[in-house]
């Protein structure tokens, strides 16, 4: 990591400070940018071929294949960046189908006037978090855009993977009985990335729990574990994507709210804003639906791997008709959690 | 999470709502006032923790539900006059008015920011000095003197680019105008903690004694509002009709002072349209006189209509607790979060949203 972090500023941004139109513009100064800078960066074999497109050796697994497109403000938050968040979201959707993430494409949006050296500290996020997660980044495009038509850096990331593995993780695996697992705590991305934008000053920083989740998945996988359905937790939080299984596997499923880990802080700045934290993002976090008999050995293959020591059960899946997320609060009441209806908004008093 | 965490004991509740049920002899009906109470006893199941017969019905303690169609026009109307900057807190975006509402004025080009604090808009207003900053300030006693304190900042910094277009209101009256109301069914009241926090209790003797109907300061957490039942069915039973404190640990009997004395400072207490209520005397708060110069009405030279249009949203009735959400026909049908017909389903604290959110019928998205 220090190596990295130590890599000096390659020459466009000693030249050029910011970014200009020209550096998307297909001359010389897009050449040098993509081979000074991401070719520096993101060097691989087949990214070193510097081919119109990537070739890939073909294999007889399944593939799993994603892509995002990524747009935060502000670019750098606490736990995290653009770049970071590029990768795991990326990489966290190809192993939600147990799948080993290889390749991925980066798509770069940037506004005219970026600063290179924020681009710079992107770029090198981004390396770091493709070596940590055992992905290469083989293919990419850029595009620059006027001054005051982007939001400074947009990313668009496509991935492959390969499963190799014979288990269909899908809803439509869910079964009744199934344990619901969740892999640590939620909604400290949303808070961090809302308290940084908002200039919301809380005692300490809330920092994001972004983060690639292949290392416990893949554990899970390589164990022989019965996985049927696993779902990163994104938009919309853990009621999301609790409500997204429950409507495709026409299953209900049944939580203990108190169950859900919820750090003090986090849980005290969506307390004052008036927020739910069941529906706040993650960016590191998943549930996972695992036959009764596999639940404990699957939790403790999770709390093996750091980013997911914090993992728990939080409910079972009940029966197969009404297709609902029900959360039994703290004084032992059922209530349904429905899919959240948009953004939520920060509320008066 | 202290102060929060403790008032959410199962079995202290439990105790709370044995008790409610030993001392109570025939049926009650008591009004929670603000809507964050309403949330929280429809969120944890509050009432069904309650003996047959005691009845909560929903205040109208929502300041965003309350604020007239013709306020939110004139909020869309300022937001798209060009080189403004139209400060609000969240929950109002998405309130419809006649047409459209806030986040589809931003859609269409408005600037439209989410602050957090009034001060926050004053913060804007002196860094962008080629702006007109606007603050939307809504809100009950709670929020008003933090507004009245973002007034009087501007007028000490001496900004011209700063105005509030105002609908800040005041409880009493409207529970004044609620007991006054024919068929009123309304026999205690769970007052709201956190307006009592600011302003105190004094305010509520003369109503508790003219109306005869007991008034207890209640908390927000289900032991909160299980004390506070207690305390009003004890009045109740025993023929009382008493001011009592059950949320000591937020509100003193005089309140917060100085909080009260800059209210009094930029305000003056003003009648206002209540949405579904009418036109309440004494209800609102308005710009005193030497700070008139930031009504942004008069700065804009806007009239904000006075007669609601007529819709199907039932919210009138719902905010005077003489319809349940349920019982709306529209409710979850034609009018969903996502396409509200009334404020009631937007904000945080509408009764129709909690009942929304957390107790949505089958087969009904």
């Amino acid at each position: 990591m220090n190596e990295v972090l130590e890599m000096q500023c390659p020459v466009p941004i000693r030249e050029y400070p910011q970014v200009l139109m020209a550096h998307g513009g297909g001359g010389r100064l897009m050449h040098a940018l993509v081979e000074r800078m991401f070719g520096v960066a993101f060097a691989n074999p087949i990214l070193d071929r510097r081919h119109d497109a990537a070739v890939l050796p073909a294999s007889s697994h399944r593939l799993a294949f994603t892509t995002d497109s990524y747009v935060v403000r502000p670019l750098f938050f606490p736990g995290g960046d653009l770049g970071s968040l590029a990768i795991h979201g990326t990489v966290n959707d190809l192993v939600m189908s147990g799948a080993r993430p290889q390749y991925l494409s980066a798509g770069f949006i940037l506004e005219e006037g970026l600063p290179m050296e924020v681009l710079w500290r992107v770029v090198l996020s981004m390396r770091h978090a493709a070596a940590q997660s055992g992905v290469m980044i083989v293919t990419g495009d850029t595009k620059v855009v006027d001054a005051g038509a982007g939001d400074g850096l947009f990313i668009n990331t496509t991935g492959l993977g390969l499963i190799e593995h014979s288990l269909t993780i899908d809803p439509r695996s869910v079964a009744v009985g199934d344990a619901v697992l969740i892999s640590g705590d939620v909604g400290r991305h949303g808070m961090a990335v809302m308290a940084m934008r908002e200039g919301l000053e809380f005692e300490s920083a809330i920092e994001s729990d972004s983060a690639s989740v292949a290392e416990p998945v893949l554990a899970m996988v390589r164990a022989g574990m019965e996985l049927h359905c696993l779902r990163d937790l994104t938009r919309g939080g853990l009621t999301a994507s609790l409500n997204e299984i429950a409507e495709a596997s026409s299953m209900s499923i049944r939580i203990t709210e108190e169950a859900v880990p919820v750090r003090g802080d986090v849980s005290a700045a969506c307390e004052i804003l008036g927020l739910d934290v069941l529906q706040v993002a993650c960016e590191g976090r998943f549930v996972a639906f695992v036959p009764e008999a596999e639940a404990e050995r699957a939790l403790a293959i999770l709390k093996a791997h750091p980013v997911s020591a914090g993992a728990v059960r939080i409910g079972t899946v009940e029966s197969k008709d009404g297709a609902e997320v029900v959360a039994q609060g703290v004084l032992g009441r059922d209530r349904v959690l429905p899919m959240p209806s948009g953004e939520q908004l920060p509320r008066i008093c | 999470m202290k102060y929060v965490a403790e008032y959410r004991d199962p079995a202290w509740a439990r105790r709370l709502s044995e008790e409610v049920a030993r001392v109570v002899t025939r049926p009650w009906t008591l009004m929670e006032v603000c809507g964050g109470q309403t949330h929280s006893i429809v969120k944890h199941g509050v009432d069904a923790m309650l003996p047959t017969g005691i009845e909560l019905i929903h205040g109208p303690g929502c300041p965003v539900c309350v604020t007239p169609v013709g306020l939110i026009d004139a909020a869309l109307h300022i937001a798209a006059m060009p080189g403004v900057m139209f400060c609000s807190f969240g929950d109002m975006l998405r309130v419809p008015g006649t047409r459209g509402d806030l986040l589809s004025a931003k859609a269409a080009g408005a600037e439209v920011r989410i602050v957090y604090s009034p001060l926050d808009a004053v913060q804007l207003a002196s860094r962008h000095p080629e702006r007109q900053v606007v603050f939307f300030g809504v809100g009950f006693e709670t929020t008003a003197p933090a507004t009245a304190l973002a007034v009087a900042q501007a007028a000490s910094r001496g900004l011209t680019n700063f105005s509030l277009l105002v609908s800040h209101v005041r409880v009493p009256p409207a529970m004044e105008a609620l007991l006054s109301t024919p068929g009123c069914r309304v026999q205690g009241f769970l007052a709201a903690g956190h307006v009592c926090a600011v302003m105190g209790t004094a305010e509520y003797e003369s109503i508790a004694a003219r109306h005869r109907v007991p008034i207890v300061v209640t908390g927000f957490e289900p032991v909160d509002l299980l004390r506070g039942v207690l305390c009003c069915v004890r009045q109740l039973e025993s023929g009382r009709h008493e001011v009592e404190n059950e949320y000591p640990r937020a509100v003193r009997d005089g309140g917060n002072e100085p909080a009260q004395g800059w209210m009094k400072e930029v305000f003056r207490v003003v009648s206002r349209e209540w949405r579904g209520m009418g036109i309440l005397p004494g209800s609102g708060l308005g710009l005193a006189e030497p700070y008139a110069r930031f009504d942004a009405l008069l700065r804009f030279g806007i009239r904000s209509e006075g007669a609601s249009p007529e819709t199907e949203c039932s919210s009138g009735l719902i905010l005077q607790g003489r319809l349940r959400p349920p019982e709306c026909p529209a409710f979850g049908t034609r009018c969903t979060p996502e396409h509200p017909l009334g404020a009631t389903m937007v904000s945080s604290e509408g009764a129709c949203a909690a009942y929304h959110r957390y107790r949505r019928p089958k087969g009904r998205t």
